[in-house]
């Protein structure tokens, strides 16, 4: 595992950009171009990210970066990665796009190019809306946050995106959070050194959309792994583990209440105590889920 | 005619969004006789304001710095301050 | 020389080969399907050296195009109708981005209702988009333009994708003997050493197709119409060069037909200007003294070689195999707006034909030429006048 001080000091996403104060996303490009050391290829489909890259000709990116439309990522990085094996160019090609670019308009490219087996790492960082037009709900939005499209909180339950990705039978499907950079480091290094499509889902709670104090960013992060909400595993060829700090809380009893991660954002303050145990029966059931994965079959998701 | 390339090509640069140290509200002040080099801070900073120096000390680059505060909020020895900008 | 009978869409197949594509990223659609069975043929045996990606819609397959011309890739697509539509965010993309790709459009009628017969409005729907628009006539012109087109998109003057559009099951479905020209003189002709604008290139980091703000903005998409004029030259050229290889030619930007002595001509673009250019011999033999104005190019729109083409005529049929709602029709609009200024007035009249695959025979173009040369003697105005049309539609509105 690596250690802080093995990290790179060579920055790849530079400082100065439009993003957001405690903006996740910045940061997450930030510890990607470490865990890469500036070796590879960014594909950003419309998202924050594209904004928070400034105006031309500035650009905080020390990487080769293409921008492209909202739906497009996933096979545009397919078209990038043809062309860069005919030139032979073994550089890493990297998809950055949100949540909305990922679980809604961009799942049936991200489909596809998952059941082609694509040689890219396709990277969904989760502000768990479309925080870049404003605040609007996705399919990745908890049950019951508040958006600008749902004042009186979201009546669905996020869409499990990395399962579905699971689900085609891909190399490599991990989950990440803003919060443990290095295990998000371990898993992208992990990611680069297989063949075929990879895809790492980064939880990265957005101070702006999700109504906390910019400070808080990685304590809220910490909170959505501490209490069993957000849960860190990899699938490396059809077999889950649980990794860094959810290994410890299949034991129910060793994770936080939920309430201490509802509580520290503003986008759940108007929940009801219905909202709250329904919130609760989520989280169990999925770590029953799991357990039921990991001892009845080993892990094994086929 | 200007000189533009065929599309819209940016170079890498710091400051692409210009002196953004220029949006805080609260600076962070760093207590060097507290600062146990864990680098944490250097790490969560989403900006790479926090500057690594040789010997795993840090400094606060002020002309990025927003300002957020996860510096502040994440350092285990509470060696990290923040300061209102202006008084 | 190879002389094969092949298809339209074989043609397409052919030429993408020996112009030496390295990725292609193609979804079916009816009637363009035959073009990507066939590339995948080629790339499976080995003929062709290329990445076939085989995406899962026309949105995607423009995309990949993009990623792969952007990674500095010769990259090659097809489409038709409900295809070209759905991927036209991407085309537009395309266009704005300045990547040299290459698709072959097999126009074909947009739904509702459903109709996977030829006609023109799929591709003159994305006239706006910054694609050169060329428009084959024959199966051997369809072989001869795809070629060019990788030519054309990748000047240095012009770097603008290309679209070659080809009449669906009038042209992608019909075999015709065709001469083949050799790999050594595609070779030569298309320089191996691509170059492109620009490429992801990791020695040399950037960030491309980024944010513009309103005060650089309009310089790209000056740069956009620039190439679009040098288009003008550059497709002339091209079809000049071609013409010293290969011996053939089909006027650059617009092909006439016994045009020298004309007093009137049909204006149209496609397969059926083989169905006019019937027509014309059929009048000339009764005493009329018709042409054909075909325009091989709708973009750029060969404004200065309409107006040389069409100075000694009294009068214009212009007919369209599409219709804009709102406006009389397409070609003819563009048409009159661009010999508005001309120094000797014409009589441009309208047409509106062949929808949804209704077939248009020379006898239609006969009417078409006698409908005209009234409404000349008559001094009526040149509205656009609907043919064919069945039954009582005195109804709708």
């Amino acid at each position: 595992m690596v250690t802080i001080r093995e990290l790179t000091r060579e920055e790849y996403w530079l400082p100065g950009n439009s993003s957001c104060p405690g903006c996740p996303a910045a940061l997450g490009l930030r510890m990607l171009g470490k865990a890469l050391e500036g070796r590879f290829v960014l594909i950003i489909p419309a998202s924050c990210s594209t904004v928070i890259q400034g105006i031309y000709p500035a650009t905080p990116s020390r990487v080769p970066l293409l921008n492209v439309a909202f739906a497009a990522s996933a096979s545009t990085a397919s078209g990038l990665r043809a062309a860069l094996r005919i030139r032979r160019l073994e550089v890493p090609v990297v998809v950055w796009a949100g949540d909305g670019g990922t679980a809604d308009i961009g799942l049936q490219a991200l489909s596809g190019a998952a059941e082609r087996n694509e040689d890219v790492l396709y990277v969904c960082y989760d502000n768990e809306a479309y925080q870049n037009t404003g605040i609007q709900r996705s399919g990745a939005t908890p049950y019951g946050a508040w958006t600008t499209t749902t004042p009186l909180g979201k009546r669905e339950h996020k869409k499990d995106v990395p399962m579905i990705v699971a689900a085609h039978g891909v190399p490599y499907v991990a989950t990440a959070s803003i919060a443990y950079p290095l295990d998000f480091v371990e898993k992208v290094k992990k990611a680069v050194s297989k063949k075929g499509f990879k895809y790492i889902h980064l939880h990265a709670p957005c101070p702006v959309g999700w109504r906390f104090p910019p400070s808080k960013t990685i304590e809220v992060g910490r909170l959505a792994v501490e209490t069993g909400m957000w849960i860190l595993y990899e699938i490396e060829d059809g077999v889950l583990k649980l990794t860094g700090r959810s290994r410890a809380l299949l034991d129910p009893s060793k994770r936080r209440p939920l309430e201490e991660y509802l509580r520290a954002q503003g986008r759940f303050s108007h929940l009801s105590e219905k909202d709250i145990e329904v919130l609760k029966e989520y989280v169990e059931a999925r770590w029953r889920e799991l357990r039921r994965l990991l001892e009845e079959r080993g892990g094994y998701l086929r | 005619m200007s000189s533009l390339p065929v599309t819209a090509i940016a170079i890498p640069r710091r400051g692409a969004a210009g002196r953004t140290g220029l949006w805080r509200v609260e600076k962070p002040v760093v207590d060097h006789s507290k600062c146990i080099k864990c680098l944490l801070c250097w790490m969560y900073c989403p900006e790479g304001a926090v500057v690594r120096r040789e010997d795993d000390s840090v400094e606060i680059d002020y002309d990025y710095c927003k300002g957020c505060g996860i510096c502040a909020n994440e350092c285990p020895v509470k060696a990290i301050t923040m300061v209102a900008e202006h008084e | 020389m190879n002389r094969l009978v092949i298809s339209g869409n074989e043609a397409v197949a052919l030429g993408v080969k020996l112009s030496r594509v390295q990725v292609v990223a193609a979804y079916p659609i009816t009637p363009q399907t035959t073009i990507v069975e066939k590339i995948a043929e080629y790339v499976e045996r080995g003929e062709l050296k290329a990445e076939f990606i085989r995406v899962e819609s026309e949105h995607s397959a423009m995309a990949a195009c993009i990623g792969a011309a952007a990674g500095g890739a010769r990259a090659f697509t097809a489409t038709s109708s409900q295809g070209l539509l759905y991927m036209s965010e991407m085309v537009f993309w395309a266009g704005g981005a300045r990547l040299p790709i290459v698709m072959a459009v097999v126009t074909r009628a947009l739904a509702p209702p459903w109709s996977i017969w030829c006609d023109h409005n799929d591709a003159l729907s994305q006239r706006d988009s910054g694609w050169i628009q060329l428009w084959a006539e024959s199966v051997q012109e369809v072989l001869d333009t795809t070629i060019q087109a990788f030519r054309i998109a990748e000047d240095e003057e012009v770097m603008l994708p290309v679209m070659v559009c080809l009449d669906g099951f009038i042209l992608s479905h019909a075999y015709e003997p065709v001469e083949v020209p050799r790999q050594s003189v595609v070779d030569s002709f298309l320089p191996e050493k691509r170059p492109a604008p620009y490429w992801l290139n990791p020695s040399k980091p950037a960030a491309y197709c980024t944010i513009a703000a309103p005060d650089t903005y309009m310089e790209f998409r000056y740069g956009v119409y620039k190439a679009m004029r040098n288009a003008e030259r550059v497709v002339r050229e091209v079809d000049e060069e071609w013409r010293r290889l290969t011996g053939r030619s089909y006027g650059g930007l617009v092909d006439c037909y016994r045009c020298d002595d004309a007093e009137v001509a049909i204006l149209l673009i496609g397969a059926w200007a083989g169905d006019a250019k019937e027509a014309v011999d059929i009048l000339r033999r009764k005493g009329v003294k018709a042409g054909v104005v075909r325009l091989r190019a709708t973009r750029p729109f060969p404004a200065e070689d309409l107006r040389a083409a069409v100075e000694g005529l009294d009068a214009l049929a212009v007919v369209d195999r599409s219709l804009s709602p709102g406006l009389p029709s397409i070609l003819w609009s563009e048409v009159r707006a661009s010999l508005y200024d001309a120094a000797k007035s014409i009589y441009v009249k309208g047409f509106i034909a062949g929808l949804g695959g209704r077939d248009v025979t020379p006898g239609d173009f006969v009417e078409i030429v006698r409908s005209t040369l009234e409404g000349v003697r008559r001094g009526e105005p040149g509205d656009v006048e609907w043919i064919g049309l069945r039954g009582d539609v005195s109804g709708h509105h």
